[in-house]
């Protein structure tokens, strides 16, 4: 008797504690709302005519139509550089995350500076690359690439670090222990190990890297960002909205691309 | 004549003491077995003769060597000659099995052979033996993750086996695997010792097993050595000792009278 009497009184402790979190959760959102004097009824109001503008005037049209040839030729573009990003910064990060994960490293040290490199190429956001790089490269198809390769890389290399750690660090104790060299420990346990999940991680990078890539075009005045600019200032609104279900379709192809690769690797 | 002689072997990790002043001495084919409750610093004191630990103090002298004195590339050739198993295999589990094998001769080979995984018709041969000897002749080209644990740590045994070793450590060889895998591969552990005059250092959790497969056994309790001597002088109340209570009640049932 006495037991059901905790078991009980354990339960109401957990049910109040849910109960606790979210009222935080609610009393957070509903103080940000005051500070930053968010007027929700006249937030509310304006949706209706958002949306009745929207369906007015972002409809792709005959016009927007006859431009598919060129929305089809930038958005190549954009997937090819997103494709050659993630490519090169995949290979940089695999270097470095043998260098600093914890089951391979040479040395701490090494492992530290690593990992800080790629903090800090990974918080920088992409756009904010974008425009510090613009200053020096210039508005070209470079500036892209290198914004879109540092930002990839920092997360790469974090993402391999941790599969390194994750599925490699039992075998590599292995080889170790049985007096194999550093490199062939690296390339005859890790590598194979970690290869179907470095290969997933490169193909979500890609699908991020063509959605980035589209931000970090209207930057630097490059690919399918680039003409969706163009559109949009000279108010081809249609156009602008082609543009846009152009992005989606080719990102929902590739993700389900991707996907059905990812069974056959994993 | 012993090739394994640890004296005053000491391990702290920060504050505590995992091994204290441990010493023994192995002689050359013996199949020696470490029992202890979980904790007690069996694993420490059995990775700390091959330095994947390094101990805080003591000496370690395996085959002549000073174990502790070597630098990064004399230790990976005294390495080379102690093989190593483990409870969870430690296998690349998307490479085939005579891949695995071979992966016991890296040691050997320098840096450019084995980064690129060349190895030499010899060795190949040597592998493919060694997986006859174990029965694993006809999976030699399945993939290690379609394995059972016991054919599994039969890899495993084999990986060591082609390091031509002198001392093989078990770390729990048989934790993970059932009753009736467990003896296929104890009984291979055993007729390696026996034919191959190779010596065996293992630690093991069944007090029954232990008593049964080794030459000699020894007892650990919080870093300490507390019993040394031959199986059949391990007595019930010597193992409530090692164990702490009355856990030698359960162990010890069937195995000694």
């Amino acid at each position: 008797m006495k037991g059901s009497i905790e078991v009980r009184k354990a339960f109401r402790r957990r049910n109040l504690a849910a109960l606790g979190c979210f009222a935080l959760l609610a009393v957070l959102t509903l103080g940000s709302s005051i500070v930053t004097s968010f007027d929700w009824p006249a937030s509310l109001r304006a949706f209706p005519k958002a949306i009745g503008w929207m369906a007015a005037n972002f409809i792709p049209n005959d016009r927007a139509l006859r431009n598919a040839p060129k929305i089809a030729l930038k958005l190549a573009e954009t997937v090819l550089v997103s494709i050659m990003a993630t490519v090169i910064a995949a290979a940089c990060a695999f270097a470095m995350a043998i260098l600093g994960s914890k089951t391979t490293r040479p040395h701490p040290l090494v492992s530290g500076i690593v990992r800080l490199i790629a903090s800090l190429c990974r918080n920088i956001p992409v756009v904010a690359w974008a425009m510090i790089l613009l200053l020096s490269f210039g508005q070209n198809i470079l500036t892209g690439l290198i914004s879109l390769f540092i930002g990839t890389f920092g997360f790469l290399t974090r993402a391999f670090m941790e599969t390194v750690d994750e599925a490699a660090e039992s075998s590599v104790e292995a080889l170790r222990a049985s007096g194999a060299p550093w490199l062939a420990t690296v390339t005859q346990a890790v590598v194979p190990s970690i290869m179907p999940q470095v290969a997933s991680w490169m193909l979500y990078m890609v699908e991020t890297n063509i959605r980035d890539a589209t931000l970090v075009g209207i930057l630097t005045g490059t690919g399918i960002g680039f003409l969706f600019d163009l559109y949009y200032k000279s108010l081809n609104f249609p156009s602008a909205a082609f543009v846009v279900l152009c992005i989606v379709a080719v990102v929902i192809l590739i993700e389900t691309g991707s996907n059905a690769l990812r069974r056959v690797i994993l | 004549m012993a090739i394994l002689a640890i004296s005053n072997l000491t391990k702290f990790y920060k504050d505590v003491r995992a091994l204290s002043n441990v010493s023994l001495r192995v002689k050359a084919g013996e199949f020696v077995t470490v029992i202890g409750r979980s904790g007690a610093g069996k694993s420490t004191l059995l990775r700390c003769v091959n330095r994947m630990i390094e101990p805080s103090s003591g000496r370690i002298e395996f085959d002549g060597t000073d174990m502790r004195s070597l630098g990064r590339r004399e230790l990976r050739r005294a390495r080379t000659r102690i093989g190593m198993i483990f409870q969870h295999f430690n296998l690349v589990p998307r490479q085939t099995v005579i891949e695995n094998v071979l992966h016991g001769r890296l040691g050997y080979k320098s840096t450019l052979h084995g980064s690129l995984g060349i190895y030499s018709d010899d060795e190949k041969n040597h592998a493919v033996e060694v997986l006859e000897r174990l029965g694993l002749a006809e999976a030699m080209h399945k993939r290690c993750d379609q394995l059972s644990g016991g054919q599994k740590q039969r890899v495993g045994i084999a990986r060591s086996l082609v390091q031509d070793p002198r001392l093989i450590l078990c770390d729990e060889p048989i934790a993970s695997l059932d009753p009736s895998s467990a003896k296929t591969i104890m009984d291979h552990l055993y007729r390696i010792s026996r034919d191959m005059k190779i010596t065996i250092l293992m630690n093991l959790h069944q007090v029954d097993i232990a008593i049964k497969y080794s030459d000699r056994i020894i007892g650990i309790r919080e870093g300490e050595v507390v019993f040394d001597g031959d199986p059949k002088r391990l007595k019930k109340k010597t193992v409530a000792e090692i164990y702490g209570s009355d856990a030698g009640d359960i162990l010890f049932e069937e195995s000694a009278e």
